[in-house]
């Protein structure tokens, strides 16, 4: 049986328990670690929040991560951190400034967002200030304070730590246990020992279950999987993908190749966001990060992940879509590279073998002449399900359209690209005219349903108010929004 | 004082149920709850769930040796399904297996045939259908029919008001250990452990001082744990029962929200008449109260609805009608507010349609019919020491309403797509349970000899600084340092026949029964001290910063001399303190009395953005003045409220809690039933404490905080209809929650038929479109 190793705050941990058990039930059943609280086992609470570290060079990068959502598995050579190894004989500075401002009531989440506020000041360089302080905050559910006094205290344990942020000087100022000076070197240890034990398995990407009675479950970031199939994993055979390992390292990275900007599969969320061609790539990508998941998932969830899923309202899907990615498939040593609108054919049915794995997303590149926009509505702006999301790619040379990708999400049974629409726009100026024109082509293409996040006629009215933003958004000369909100003519008013 | 356990919450060392660590042999139960939402149980076969692995016992309606009843008030409700089920979700078997995920893969063996009937969500529905539970209610002041013909303006509407999920962040949990004698102990996260105590026992047919309930402190209640908690602890009691083991019950998130009732949803009818000069002269509302499939605490959140229908107003004539209609859901049940907030949101609603009929601002209808000293009740009781008036005007002037107004509308002139609104929200929340015999409590006190303190009281610590609370109270009355109290668990065997955690009434209650307490033994103390002392006089000792006074000037004595010596005098070091509200009493006949024991008021001043193209809005402030008599822990204090208000707005905006037409829950999780986060809530968040406010009933004067705060979030509803009615001018349905989706809807969805015409869609491809279905 397959071992994992890794370090648990202060201890180093060698289990043979199943890889798919989850982090959290591991924590409070196995280790008997009860401030890891479970408050909703799908990443909507953040009370089991735990820092994971892992080896960057000489440094451990620290990340706050809900261990509702992750396989013990995927703990192999990181360094798992717990509120219990956060805690000193005196209170630290965030524990302190939640004490003082009263931002602790039933405190059932304040393990978890302690370990949060924790993770922001641990980067060496962490710029802490009330946007990062709230970002911290954004994936952690509070029902008692209203979040005015827990903020605060953010500000205040920020204030106290002032430049003095990133594990060394956290320890050096005692408010940091001073065992986190020694994981490096035994984060590097654990590598050696499992690389030495791995050897040819390494060269295989995966390995898939082929039998149809036992399937494999293949865990990119697990951050749906888990909250789709929790009580299944843990019993299956699963291949945990986002390893530390060497032999990921095709499925990682960003860079540009070849016309495209390559993202590896394995990218999570913030590493897309933050990564600096991403940000040349699409300005605002910290804006749409902003209504997407939460650091702590974001954290987890991988593009890859994102994609495979085929959620029909996956936000980074449909912003790939749009993009016109293209997936490149490996199965064995042959790769196979399928453009992302032909690769959804049904509800969860994609045109992928069950033993190719995703590896690499390939965008092609963009130019000033072409401009981006992303959209999404849910019911609460910030951590949750859109209820329509869309995304364009347009480009425009003398005044036409010469180049477009349009993608819709919640409104069909797959991540929906809009080839109508954008042939509507081909050829055609930006103007008021061909925008209602292609508006009226969206409805033909896009089949909602009455769901719990809205009726299917909301969701063809924010398809249209949707599509409105994003034209308005990506041409903003061309376009002014209150043409296109102006009462209907010939309707009744409701 | 600080929050007494958040140092130990902030190190993830404060223990709930199942962070103690397990006893030996402890074993784990998972229920398994009726698919259906009714129907007749034709076959219950869990042969198979018995055979998995791991499986000890699963146990039915049968295995249950005393009464299968659980109903706290109306005996309507049994702990697990016999011949029918009434709701989705409700109770039917409960599994208990060594691990427990092995229970819960046990229950999915277990196999239910039901013989399924038409269930009803609706309660309109349910009331023609004569589905209803207890009787109709009225209250009535003054004469109404024959004033209408005296009014200038009359209005009519209807609400359609959301319910709400408690969403305590620790789920329902309760761990049950046998004891010599088929005794028993259980750990429950409940707000009323009397209430779990007496209903194991009458499952078992025990009586109730052979089970011990213990409650150290709740991830949460706000009253989801009031009555909703007791069956989990019974099943957990009746697994211990047969197996002879602890066993511990959790219920994971989507069993809790599949299973465990909410605020009730209500529709409501109002008219409301009033003079041209916008004095209220009468008002009537209907309320059709969601009660779910059984009474639970329906019927007094029913009389509250009726106690708080006209809200800060005075209302002459006033016919308020509420009746609990039995649907198919799960039973609905306390939440924060307990009925009030859907009473006042129909009058805000109603002031707000006659204020657009009358084309006055809605502000100047509400500030002129606030209630003064000596108005009275539709319930007979007058206003006394009412500060609806001196929180409005402070909110006004410290705020600054007319500057908001101004930039709201200089805002609106030249704003695209975007629109402000803005609200003020006045409340009047009457403390006290409107059960009159419930006002009581009682407090433990004992002194060590080292001089250390422990308070037990009837009170549950769920977050809301009750022990912060106890602890400065006994501290003051004492004269002694916080520090030296220590606030026990609540358990049935220090205190008995407690009321539970509810009513906003724990500090009142509790703390007075612990100043009787401690008042007891400070008066031994002075005797005693007085005598040592040269025969001083008693009443001139004090004992002030741990120090022994006599006539004001120092004795030398310190507060561990004194309480080691009193020891060596066998003096009585403990005391038991029972405190009744007093005056407070309401005849139900008559449906007249003075059931209060007082009332706290305050204004709330809400301001929003909506984004008239996506729907979408942003509260931008909310700032209020609130009446805190005179605060006991200001920092506790302002979390109450602040908490209370994230609460309110939540309800009013994004808590959209869904069931299918068929009674099958649709937000059951959190990926699809949101509350607030921190960016919803506004950085521009501001409580003033109303200043000279005493309250001599409270302790120090203090008073109750709980449940009024979370009636500011109303102001929302109105902040964000005014900013819609800002840019369409139309009328705005008076339908809670105003979610994304209705407001757009509002605004918009004059579109749509446009839309289906641009689709080439039928008028059945619309209809087919347009049945909900579950979602992953």
């Amino acid at each position: 049986m397959a071992v994992t190793r890794f370090l648990l705050n202060d201890r180093q941990i060698s289990t043979a328990q199943p890889p798919g058990l989850l982090v959290l039930d591991y924590l409070r059943h196995h280790q008997r670690q009860p401030g890891t609280k479970e408050g909703c086992k799908e990443g909507d609470c953040g009370a089991c929040t735990v820092l994971i570290g892992e080896l960057d060079g000489e440094v451990v990068c620290y990340r706050p991560v809900t261990s509702c959502l992750m396989p013990i598995g995927e703990l192999e050579g990181r360094h798992l951190v717990t509120i219990e190894g956060l805690n000193l004989p005196e209170l630290t500075p965030v524990q302190q400034a939640i004490v003082d401002q009263g931002a602790s009531q039933c405190g059932f989440c304040t393990p978890g967002i302690v370990v949060s506020l924790t993770g922001l000041l641990m980067a060496a360089d962490a710029r802490v200030d009330r946007t990062t302080v709230k970002q911290a905050l954004s994936g952690h559910l509070c029902r008692c304070t209203g979040y005015r006094s827990l903020k605060v205290a953010g500000d205040v344990a920020a204030a106290a730590v002032g430049k003095r942020t990133g594990v060394e000087a956290l320890v050096a100022d005692g408010r940091l246990p001073a065992y986190f000076l020694d994981a490096p070197a035994r984060l590097r240890q654990i590598h050696s020992d499992s690389a030495a034990e791995e050897g040819a398995a390494a060269a295989a990407v995966v390995n898939v279950a082929d039998d149809g009675t036992h399937p494999a479950m293949i865990i990119a970031g697990g951050t749906d999987l888990y909250v789709q199939r929790g009580d299944d994993v843990p019993d299956a055979e699963v291949e945990v993908l986002n390893l530390a390992s060497e032999m990921r390292q095709l499925m990682r990275g960003i860079e540009r190749w070849d016309g495209h900007l390559r993202v590896g599969a394995l990218t999570t969320f913030e590493e897309f966001g933050e990564h600096p061609e991403v940000q040349r790539w699409i300005p605002e990508i910290a804006d749409y990060m902003f209504l997407i998941a939460s650091w702590q998932i974001r954290n987890r969830a991988t593009l890859g992940g994102n994609v495979i899923n085929a959620s029909p309202i996956g936000d980074m899907t449909v912003l790939l879509l749009a993009l016109q990615s293209q997936l490149v498939l490996r199965r064995g040593d042959t790769d196979r590279t399928v453009p992302m609108g032909s690769f959804y054919r049904g509800y969860k049915v994609l045109d992928k073998a069950p033993d190719e794995i995703l590896t690499n997303i390939l965008i092609p590149d963009v130019d000033a002449q072409t401009r981006i926009g992303w959209e999404k509505v849910s019911k609460r702006k910030c951590l949750d399900i859109a209820t329509v999301n869309c995304a364009g790619r347009i480009r425009v040379e003398d005044d036409r359209v010469v180049e477009a990708g349009l993608a819709v999400g919640g409104v069909a049974p797959i991540p929906l690209e809009l080839t109508a629409t954008r042939d509507h726009l081909l050829g055609q100026p930006i103007d008021r005219s061909t925008i209602e024109g292609a508006l009226a082509v969206a409805q033909t293409e896009i089949a909602p349903i009455s769901d719990v996040r809205g009726s299917a006629d909301y969701k063809r009215l924010l398809t249209r108010q949707l599509m409105v933003a994003l034209f308005t958004g990506m041409f903003p000369d061309q376009l002014s929004v209150v043409e296109f909100i102006g009462p209907v003519p010939g309707a009744s008013a409701a | 004082m600080k929050h007494l356990d958040a140092a130990a919450h902030t190190r993830g060392e404060s223990a709930y149920v199942d962070d103690v660590r397990p006893p030996t042999g402890m074993l784990y139960a998972q229920v398994f709850p009726s698919p259906v939402p009714h129907g007749e149980i034709l076959a219950l076969d869990v042969e198979a769930a018995r055979n998995a692995p791991g499986v000890v016992a699963v146990l039915t309606a049968a295995d249950i040796p005393g009464e299968n009843q659980i109903g706290p008030i109306i005996r309507d409700e049994p702990l697990l399904a016999e011949d029918e089920v009434h709701f989705a979700g409700q109770p039917v078997a409960v599994v208990v297996a060594e691990r427990p995920e092995q229970a819960r893969k046990a229950r999915r063996h277990i196999q239910i045939k039901i013989h399924e009937k038409p269930a009803i969500t609706d309660p309109r529905q349910a009331f023609s259908a004569g589905e209803i539970i207890d009787q109709p209610q009225t209250f009535e002041i003054g004469d109404v029919d024959s004033v209408w013909a005296n009014c200038d303006v009359i209005v009519e509407g209807s609400c359609d008001i959301g319910g709400q999920e408690h969403v305590y962040l620790e789920t329902q949990r309760a761990r049950a250990e046998p004891l010599e004698g088929h005794h028993l102990r259980i750990a429950s996260s409940t707000q009323s452990p009397t209430a779990v105590q007496k209903t194991v026992a009458a499952i078992l047919e025990l009586p109730s001082h052979a089970v011990e309930v213990d409650v150290k402190r709740l991830g949460g209640g706000f009253g989801g744990k009031e009555d909703q908690a007791t069956a989990w602890s019974c099943l957990a009691a009746l697994a211990a029962h047969h197996t002879g083991q602890p066993v511990e019950l959790v219920l994971d998130r989507a069993d809790d929200v599949l299973m465990t009732g909410k605020r009730h949803p209500y529709l409501s009818d109002f008219k409301l008449g009033l003079s041209q000069d916008g004095d209220i002269l009468a008002y009537e509302a209907w309320h059709y109260q969601n009660s779910g499939a059984a009474a639970d605490l329906s019927t007094p959140v029913r009389d509250r609805t009726l106690f708080h229908s006209t809200n800060a107003y005075r209302v002459p004539n006033a016919r308020l009608m509420a009746v609990c209609c039995r649907t198919n859901l799960p039973p609905n049940t306390a939440f924060r507010g307990f009925g009030g907030p859907q009473g006042m949101f129909v009058i805000e609603s109603a002031l707000a349609k006659a204020a657009e009929t009358m084309g006055v601002p809605r502000e100047t209808l509400q500030r002129k019919n606030l209630l003064q000293d000596g108005d009275v009740f539709p319930y007979g009781q007058r206003a006394e020491a009412a500060r609806a008036v001196a929180t409005w005007d402070a909110a006004v002037s410290d705020f600054d309403l007319p500057a908001i107004g101004d930039r709201v509308a200089a805002f609106n002139r030249e704003a695209g797509a975007l629109r402000r609104g803005f609200s003020v929200m006045p409340i009047c929340f009457g403390i006290s349970f409107t059960a009159t015999h419930l006002n009581q409590a009682s407090a433990l006190v004992h002194i060590y000899t080292d001089g250390s303190v422990s308070v037990s009281t009837g009170g549950v610590e769920m977050g809301q600084g009750l022990s912060t609370n106890m602890a400065s109270i006994a501290a003051r009355a004492f004269g002694i340092r916080p520090t030296r109290i220590k606030v026990e668990s609540t358990n049935t065997t220090r205190t008995a026949n407690m009321s539970a955690s509810a009513a906003s009434a724990q500090t009142l209650l509790n703390g007075n029964a612990t100043l009787l307490a401690v008042g007891q033994i400070v008066e031994r103390l002075k005797r005693h001290v007085a005598t040592k002392l040269g025969d001083a006089n008693p009443s001139n000792v004090e004992i002030v910063d741990e120090q022994v006074l006599l006539d004001g000037s120092e004795t030398g004595w310190t507060w561990e001399r004194l309480v080691l010596t009193a020891y060596f005098d066998r003096i009585g070091l403990s005391a038991h303190g029972f405190f009744r509200t007093p005056d407070v009493w309401f005849d139900p006949q008559r449906r007249k009395g003075r059931p209060f024991a007082y009332h706290v008021y305050g204004t709330a001043i809400t301001e929003v953005t909506v984004d008239c193209l996506r729907g979408t809005y942003e509260v931008d402030a909310v700032r209020i003045v609130h009446d805190m008599g005179r605060p006991i822990n200001e920092t506790v204090d302002l979390g109450q409220v602040e908490g209370g208000l994230a609460q309110g707005l939540g309800w009013m905006t994004m808590e959209d809690l869904r069931y299918s037409a068929e009674g099958k829950i649709l937000s059951g999780a959190l990926a699809t039933y949101k509350v607030p986060d921190v960016y919803f809530m506004p950085d521009d968040l501001e409580v003033k404490f109303l200043a000279d406010a005493d309250n001599p009933l409270g302790p120090f004067h203090s008073k109750a905080v709980g449940e009024p705060p979370l009636m500011y979030g109303i102001g929302v509803f109105f902040a964000l209809r005014q900013a819609m009615r800002a840019f369409h001018g139309r009328d705005v349905a008076f339908d809670a929650p105003l979610t994304p989706e209705r407001v757009l809807m509002a605004l918009h969805g004059d579109r749509v038929t446009e839309l289906h015409r641009q689709a080439g869609l039928s008028a059945a491809d619309v209809s087919a479109a347009d049945v909900p279905v579950l979602v992953d």
